[in-house]
């Protein structure tokens, strides 16, 4: 049977790997190649490049990460960040990732899902999604422009919406687990986890590796994406993978 | 020589970059006129079944594949490349494909025998079990692949079943008959398991050439 997946996701700024907390305070984590090359060694199932690049030439920087990530590397990855119109997509596809993520600019222009999806396939397009909980409505609200605009999508109807265009995966990012590594917000994967029939990247919150089997045994995830607990080696792939077979999870 | 065919369809450089990994010549084309000099074919593929065959068809480059296998020249299809060589698919109706395996592509099951849900697409890293024994997976070991599809191959000949994977039913991951070769999974993303099946096809093809 299909393994559940552990992917390192690496946050890019001007062409440097970076971690902050809770979308706050960057710090510098190492070059995206290299880390990307160590983590293809340890048994990383795919990698996640996130462009949060404020400027035109980082976003260029960017495509020559990607280039060279492609040149390197035999496992599948997918960036994400700055992706705005079909020739963004074209750029970083071409330039060797995999698939690409959008998030802001799906949510101000859904039809941005379907050209995409049209064009390279649904295989190719990941809808991130940031999300927090909302006490007022007691639901789950999706954020827009790095977590820091509220929309009226409620998260569901937002992923339902996002793979009926097209979207071939969902990586969704907990706001009020991420950087906090308390573990996953679980009631919030396994509804998105229930409500679309496409794989679900649960994200935000890895901890330890107790953490990533939960992911799997309480929000029904497909795979675990984590960044600071490998960038600062306090685990490794290996040991999450080792036990994840411990407690009868598949992995590769 | 290995001649990435392409004809519109989906990412052509990733297989590009896993062919110049592998350290084996290659080139990219879409002319049949220029194809015609290579010893041996890749038909890679992403996107929907029909559209891959209308381009295949405006190109005429299902011409051209005909008439390469027919000659004795090895060809491998990735992913959808690999459906397009079965007989027809169900995918947007129905579709004709190449014939040159039967069989059909029809979709994915979104439960198991057991009840149990499953995603559709099916993908991520499943593992490989051999069946009939090919020159293709000599040198490759019955680890994990990396898959992305929705439909699967059904009622193909059972001689040309080389590996398959488990997901709710019997996924045929690699075929072959003769010349014929295909991955329903990458390759090129398939780490070590991957790159040796890319290695073996391109010695193969080298051998070929020699006794040509």
């Amino acid at each position: 049977m299909i393994t559940k997946r552990i992917i390192p996701c690496l946050d890019v700024k001007e062409g440097r790997v970076v971690k902050g907390i809770q979308f706050l305070e960057l710090k510098d984590a190492g070059d995206p190649v290299e880390l990307a090359e160590v983590y293809d060694r340890e048994g990383a199932d795919e990698l996640v490049f996130l462009d949060i690049s404020a400027s035109h030439e980082g976003r260029k920087t960017m495509v020559d990460v990607v280039e060279q990530v492609a040149a390197k590397l035999a496992i599948p990855f997918t960036v994400g960040g700055g992706i705005n119109q079909l020739s963004d997509m074209k750029t970083i596809l071409r330039a060797g990732a995999d698939k690409v993520s959008v998030n802001t600019a799906a949510v101000l222009r859904p039809e941005l899902i379907t050209e995409g999806a049209e064009f390279f396939g649904s295989q190719c397009i990941v809808l991130a999604i940031d999300a927090k909980y909302d006490k007022e409505s007691d639901t789950y609200k999706v954020y827009t422009h790095g977590g820091r605009k509220k929309t009226d999508w409620e998260v569901t109807a937002w992923a339902k919406e996002g793979v009926k265009r097209g979207a071939g995966e969902i990586l969704l990012t907990s706001m009020d687990s991420d950087g906090e590594k308390k573990g996953f917000d679980h009631t919030l994967t396994k509804l998105v986890s229930e409500a679309v029939p496409v794989p679900v990247i649960a994200s935000g919150g890895a901890g330890n590796a107790q953490h990533m089997l939960e992911a799997f045994t309480k929000g029904e995830a497909d795979a675990a994406l984590a960044a600071s607990i490998f960038h600062y080696k306090e685990t490794s792939i290996k040991e999450v993978k080792s036990y994840l077979k411990e407690y009868g999870v598949n992995v590769r | 020589m290995i001649g990435v065919i392409d004809y519109g369809m989906g990412n052509l450089y990733s297989v590009s970059k896993a062919l110049e990994r592998v350290g084996v010549p290659y080139f990219v084309s879409e002319k049949p006129e220029e194809l015609k000099e290579a010893d041996a074919f890749i038909l890679p593929g992403v996107g929907s079944f029909g559209d891959a065959m209308d381009n295949l068809g405006y190109t005429k480059l299902d011409q051209l594949i005909h008439d390469m296998v027919s000659e004795g020249r090895l060809l491998l299809g990735i992913c959808l490349g690999m459906q397009l060589l079965f007989e027809e698919s169900e995918e947007n109706g129905t579709a004709s494909g190449l014939g040159l395996l039967k069989g059909k592509a029809v979709r994915l099951k979104a439960e198991d025998e057991k009840g149990n849900k499953l995603k559709v697409p099916h993908m991520g890293w499943n593992r490989l079990s051999f069946h009939n024994e090919s020159p293709l997976l000599t040198k490759t070991e019955q680890g994990y692949a990396y898959f992305v599809h929705s439909y699967y191959i059904d009622g193909m000949e059972e001689n040309a079943l080389l590996a398959s994977a488990d997901y709710g039913v019997r996924v045929p991951a690699v075929v072959g008959k003769r010349n014929v070769f295909g991955a329903q999974f990458h390759p090129e993303k398939s780490s070590t398991v991957g790159m040796s099946i890319l290695t073996q096809f391109t010695k193969m093809a080298a051998e070929q050439k020699v006794k040509k």
